[in-house]
């Protein structure tokens, strides 16, 4: 009977260890194993050599690490709530339902094809400046190419946006419209309802997004490697130079050691937000 | 309202429409605003029986149907034993299978290259095959939690109380329940491990060449012909799949996910 008893409490633990098992070895211990090399020379002594030449070599493109990433995010949110706050608030039909069909295009689409998409459409001579030059809003001398940081930029904001997007939109979708109403017969606009009180509902579903994408866009090598790879450029793109050229772990590993801190800092943010206001997080 | 959603509907497909231009081109140079000739020829040369592409394609499939098994066989206990509410650190579990989501992953693959170079994992198919688990099983296991979840436990108990084993409800009422959520997680998966690079760039190359290397390697070489086929190749799973999500994702097992 007992028996019986213990392998019932302990059946459920054996059907989920072979899953934990993939990630703990594949996964933590790896990231263990990269924190602990940064600390260390070639000899396996503790040193922060290894940050000193990090920073030494590679200080502009963290700083563009982080410009990028940052302004990505911030262009995501807001691109986000516009187009959640007009599929809820929309009073043209039509117009809805073509938003809706139309933004979620990109979702799925991998990175590496986003990349191939704007190394094409965005470059000097590309059909983003020829139509921009043929409708007359540039002259063809002030064509210029965007495959530089701003390249990497419009290409996370392309793909990422959708995803932000639909968790939003969704969570916007499932609000008590008594409140917009409420305000919509006071005769507050449009946008201020948005900002004022649909925002502030959807706040956490936004964070989790918005965070989601953050370390997403930090983890993505081949949008960099094919819009610019020339510095300055993503901390990714160097900590893939340090391995192929000079087998450099420690190096590689510190910048992967800051990585890591930056996406750190944005779940701490995120987490003492919701402790603020007294929610689970 | 016209003018913005045109404008958006340009910024979405006009990357779109410049890559299918590139991939029907024969010649196409500076500063001339359109292909000068079309044509299929680095069609042809992709789609050759003995062409790069094919062989990609096929090591691209394997690879992510391998994946798919290596995922569904450990997530189908896994997501059972998490849908029960009485597991110990559930929660805690839960969101460890989120940690590879959390971290920016290029050192992690990095120090993963490292450590299969030294049990001869590196560039092997099997290699690559457990990179591209690691980032797929957050999907699967909370997918096959949360269709668990949503399985009538009731039902369960009917099949119980009337003699049939435990193994043989999971087989006959609980399995085929879950099968939708199941086959979401299954095409998340698929896709997640098809269009995976930066673990299959460090792990893999040179001897495992899946199709989003080969696209990589075209593209650096500047030919955009065969970069852009390679893309559209990719793009196509990616697409029908936004199109299909919501037939399989019902809305009581999303509701049930990650809680």
């Amino acid at each position: 009977m007992t028996g019986a008893m213990d392998k019932n409490r302990y059946l459920p633990l054996f059907l989920v260890t072979p899953a934990l098992l993939v990630v703990v070895g594949l996964f933590m211990y790896p990231l263990g194993y990269s924190a602990i090399s940064s600390f260390q020379d070639k000899s396996g002594a503790w040193t922060f050599a290894n940050f000193e030449k990090a920073f030494d070599l590679y200080s502009l493109d963290i700083g563009f690490t982080v410009l990028i990433v940052v302004l990505s995010t911030v262009a995501i949110g807001v691109l986000a709530c516009a187009t959640g706050g007009y599929l809820t608030l929309g009073e043209n039909p039509r117009a809805v339902a073509v938003l809706k069909w139309l933004y979620r295009w990109p979702l799925f689409i991998p990175f590496i094809v986003a990349g191939q998409l704007m190394r094409t459409f965005l470059a000097k001579n590309g059909m983003l400046n020829n139509i921009l030059v043929s409708i007359g809003l540039l002259e063809p001398l002030q064509a210029t190419s965007l495959l530089d940081w701003r390249g990497i930029v419009i290409t996370f904001v392309w793909k990422q946006t959708p995803f932000v997007a639909l968790l939003v939109a969704g969570a916007m979708a499932s609000l008590d419209r008594s409140t917009i109403e409420a305000a919509r017969n006071l005769g507050a606009g449009r946008v201020r309802i948005l900002i004022q009180i649909i925002i502030p509902q959807v706040r956490q579903t936004l964070l989790v997004g918005l965070i989601l994408s953050f370390v997403t866009m930090m983890s993505v090598l081949s949008v960099p490697l094919m819009i610019n790879a020339e510095t300055p450029t993503m901390m990714t793109v160097d900590m893939a130079f340090r391995i192929n050229s000079y087998g450099d772990y420690g190096v590689a590993n510190a910048l992967g050691f800051i990585s890591y801190l930056m996406a750190g800092s944005v779940a701490w943010f995120y987490l003492s937000q919701g402790v603020r206001k007294g929610e689970r997080p | 309202m016209g003018i913005v959603l045109g404008g958006l509907a340009f910024a979405i497909f006009g990357p779109l429409l410049n890559l299918g231009l590139w991939a029907v081109t024969e010649k196409w140079y500076y500063p001339h605003k359109l292909p000068l000739e079309y044509g299929l020829t680095y069609w042809e040369r992709v789609f050759r029986p003995t062409g790069n592409a094919m062989e990609s394609l096929s090591t691209s499939v394997s690879i992510a149907l391998l994946t798919v098994i290596l995922c569904l066989a450990v997530s189908i206990p896994g997501g059972w034993a998490l849908s029960r509410r009485s597991l110990p650190w559930r929660t805690v579990i839960l969101l460890t299978f989120l940690l590879p989501q959390a971290f920016p992953s290029v050192a992690v693959y990095i120090n993963v290259a490292r450590i299969f170079y030294t049990i001869d994992l590196n560039g092997t198919i099997f290699g690559v095959v457990l990179v591209h688990s690691v980032h797929g099983l957050v999907f699967s296991i909370w997918i096959t939690t949360a269709s668990f979840a949503a399985v009538d436990i009731r039902l369960e108990e009917a099949a119980r109380n009337i003699g049939a084993s435990g193994l043989r409800t999971f087989l006959t009422i609980t399995m085929p329940l879950a099968a939708p959520g199941i086959m979401a997680s299954a095409i998340f998966v698929f896709l997640e491990s098809l269009d995976e690079f930066t673990g299959t760039y460090f792990v893999g190359v040179p001897d495992v060449m899946t199709l989003p290397l080969l696209l990589f390697s075209a593209s650096m070489e500047g030919n955009y012909q065969i970069a852009s086929i390679t893309a559209l190749i990719l793009l196509v799973p990616s697409v029908g799949f936004m199109f299909l999500i919501e037939r399989f994702l019902k809305a009581d097992v999303l509701a049930k996910v990650g809680s």
